[in-house]
């Protein structure tokens, strides 16, 4: 398969020929293939920000290549204008970039300025305020009269009602309660399924990331030194400990159990959910066998 | 590109000039102001040139962080300069062409208004340069301190500097975040005529406004739950204190005003 998204030996440094010279990304290279769910995880710092917002042409990089479809969305003005239509990134915090009189508009803001029709607009928006979860009678409101919620679902609104093939989400849970926090999950992961796009996840949390995406990439000090899926990644865990983070605690505690010589056979225990079935399986066949 | 805006821009360091109290600098500076508006010959504007080299290799600015701030001022420098040239016609004909006239007269005060201009900024510069935003507030609360006793808010408009000057590259950084979101939704800020751009700024400058706002209003709790009540009776962290150099430095400096300013009003040179 054509991958949708690649980067080819991707550099880039801050400040260059200044004393505030940093290199934040060093010869990176990754493909990222259409409908793909994919969880970015690096601790603060690691050069992911700087990664996502290479993807969609915010950045230039300083030496290497960014693929949309196979050409390089530096080559013309146009193309990388355009990329940030096929790319959509929802940035951190991202409730703080409404500015519009009404939640309607400023999910039409993205719409509007790739110059679709009004019927396409209104389609998109009221498309995109169902998929994050908010009712018709918030759209005529004041994205400021909002809780913090709903102002951050409007947010992810906007962007998506860009009908974006990838979209990329900087941490898009931060700050929010564990119920918020379930929720927009699981907003994204519906989306996700119904509209068979690509997701980038950014996240420092395991825990998190662990439960929906297929895919982990790990951005470690401007490089990638991991990236597989969920059991693939989580069988490095001394490694990943050293970069500053961890594995879910869930499966730390099912590892674990396997050492001490409980007959776990399959150790990519990752959510309690998966975690109950391992154990009732297991108290099942202990109660069989003693009976 | 926001960053590179260099503004009150301090460069920290351990010199003589940087740990002078920021006191001494502000008065030096303004005595070197004085004398510089009195200097009227090549003796008095070299003596100042003297003066003010010897401050910056002390400093260890360097001079091309020097020569980098005068960048934005090119344009009146050109402008004063071509002005001056051919307004004073005093001294002997150099050139006569058609309406214009330039005169030994006129080319001896567009150089030394140019020269002026100069050393006026880099002086100021190296102030800024070596005296961190907070101490230069401090310093300036303090030598105001006596125009309280009229009821002049001191403290309040000093407090009210050093916030302002602290969120600068707070405000910067937020514009840049801002634009980066907004990009990522397509704005576009660089084409279109006038009017285009002016609009396409409302989606940059509403989000910011808010957000100063609740930063504003933060702090202003913050304050609050410290039992901030302005000025009086207020203690510092670093108390200012003049030290010997100090005073030597604050003799050097009113040595060389009276100087200059004897030798420019006294033999004209």
């Amino acid at each position: 398969m054509e991958p949708i998204l690649e980067l080819r030996n991707l550099s880039c440094v801050y400040s260059q020929g200044t004393p505030f010279e940093h290199q934040a990304l060093s010869d990176v290279s990754l493909s990222i293939y259409p409908g793909e769910y994919v969880g970015m995880i690096g601790h603060t710092g690691s050069g992911k920000s700087t990664l996502i917002q290479h993807l969609n042409g915010l950045l230039k990089p300083t030496s290497g290549q960014i693929l949309l479809h196979g050409k390089d969305i530096w080559e013309s003005k146009e193309s990388v204008r355009e990329a940030k239509f096929h790319v959509g990134l929802v940035f951190q915090y991202p409730e703080y970039q409404l500015f519009e009189e009404t939640v309607y508009k400023d999910i039409a803001f993205g719409p509007t300025n790739m110059k679709l029709s009004k019927e396409d607009i209104d389609r998109r928006v009221h498309e995109a305020a169902h998929f994050v979860g908010l009712k018709e009678q918030h759209l005529d409101k004041s994205p400021f009269e909002l809780s913090g919620g709903q102002k951050r679902r409007v947010a992810i609104a906007g962007v998506i009602a860009m009908e974006p093939e990838v979209l990329i989400l900087d941490e898009p849970t931060a700050g929010l309660d564990p119920a918020g926090r379930d929720a927009i999950l699981a907003n994204i992961r519906d989306y996700h399924q119904s509209k068979g796009s690509t997701i980038i996840l950014v996240s420092h949390s395991m825990e998190e990331v662990a439960r929906s995406v297929e895919r982990i990439v790990v951005v470690n000090d401007g490089k990638i030194p991991l990236d597989g899926t969920p059991h693939d990644i989580f069988s490095h865990s001394q490694e990943l400990r050293s970069m500053g983070l961890g594995i879910p605690q869930v499966t730390q505690v099912f590892q674990r159990l396997r050492e001490l010589g409980l007959p776990i056979q399959d150790d990519c225990v990752y959510t309690m959910d998966e975690a109950r079935d391992v154990l009732l399986a297991l108290a099942e066949k202990r109660g069989r066998s003693a009976c | 590109m926001l960053k590179d805006i260099t503004l009150g821009q301090f460069f920290p360091g351990d010199t003589i000039v940087h740990n002078l109290d920021p006191r001494t600098k502000i008065i030096i500076v303004v005595l070197y102001i004085v004398a510089l508006f009195s200097a009227q010959g090549v003796v008095t504007y070299g003596l100042m040139l003297l003066f003010l080299i010897t401050c910056i290799r002390l400093s260890k600015v360097g001079a091309k962080a020097i020569l980098n701030g005068m960048r934005p001022v090119v344009i009146i420098l050109i402008f004063t300069g071509v002005l001056n040239l051919f307004y004073n016609t005093t001294g002997d004909v150099l050139v006569h062409w058609w309406v214009f006239t330039i005169t030994t007269g006129g080319v001896r005060t567009a150089f030394f208004m140019v020269v002026r201009i100069l050393m006026l900024i880099s002086g100021t510069f190296l102030l800024t340069y070596t005296t961190s935003p907070i101490m230069l507030t401090d310093g300036l609360e303090d030598l105001l301190g006596p125009l309280k006793k009229l009821h002049v808010p001191i403290h309040e408009l000093a407090m009210m500097m050093s916030i302002a000057l602290r969120f600068i590259p707070t405000l910067i950084e937020e514009t840049d975040k801002i634009m980066s979101a907004q990009k990522a939704r397509g704005a576009d800020f660089d084409s279109g005529n006038l009017l285009d751009k002016a609009k396409a700024l409302i989606p940059l400058l509403v989000p910011l406004f808010v957000s100063a706002f609740r930063r504003a209003d933060e702090l202003a709790t913050a304050m609050e739950c410290r039992c901030y009540h302005g000025g009086e009776g207020r203690t510092r962290l670093k108390n200012l204190a003049y030290t010997k150099e100090d005073y030597m430095a604050l003799g050097l400096g009113v040595a060389l005003t009276a100087v200059v300013m004897v030798l420019a009003m006294g033999f004209g040179v």
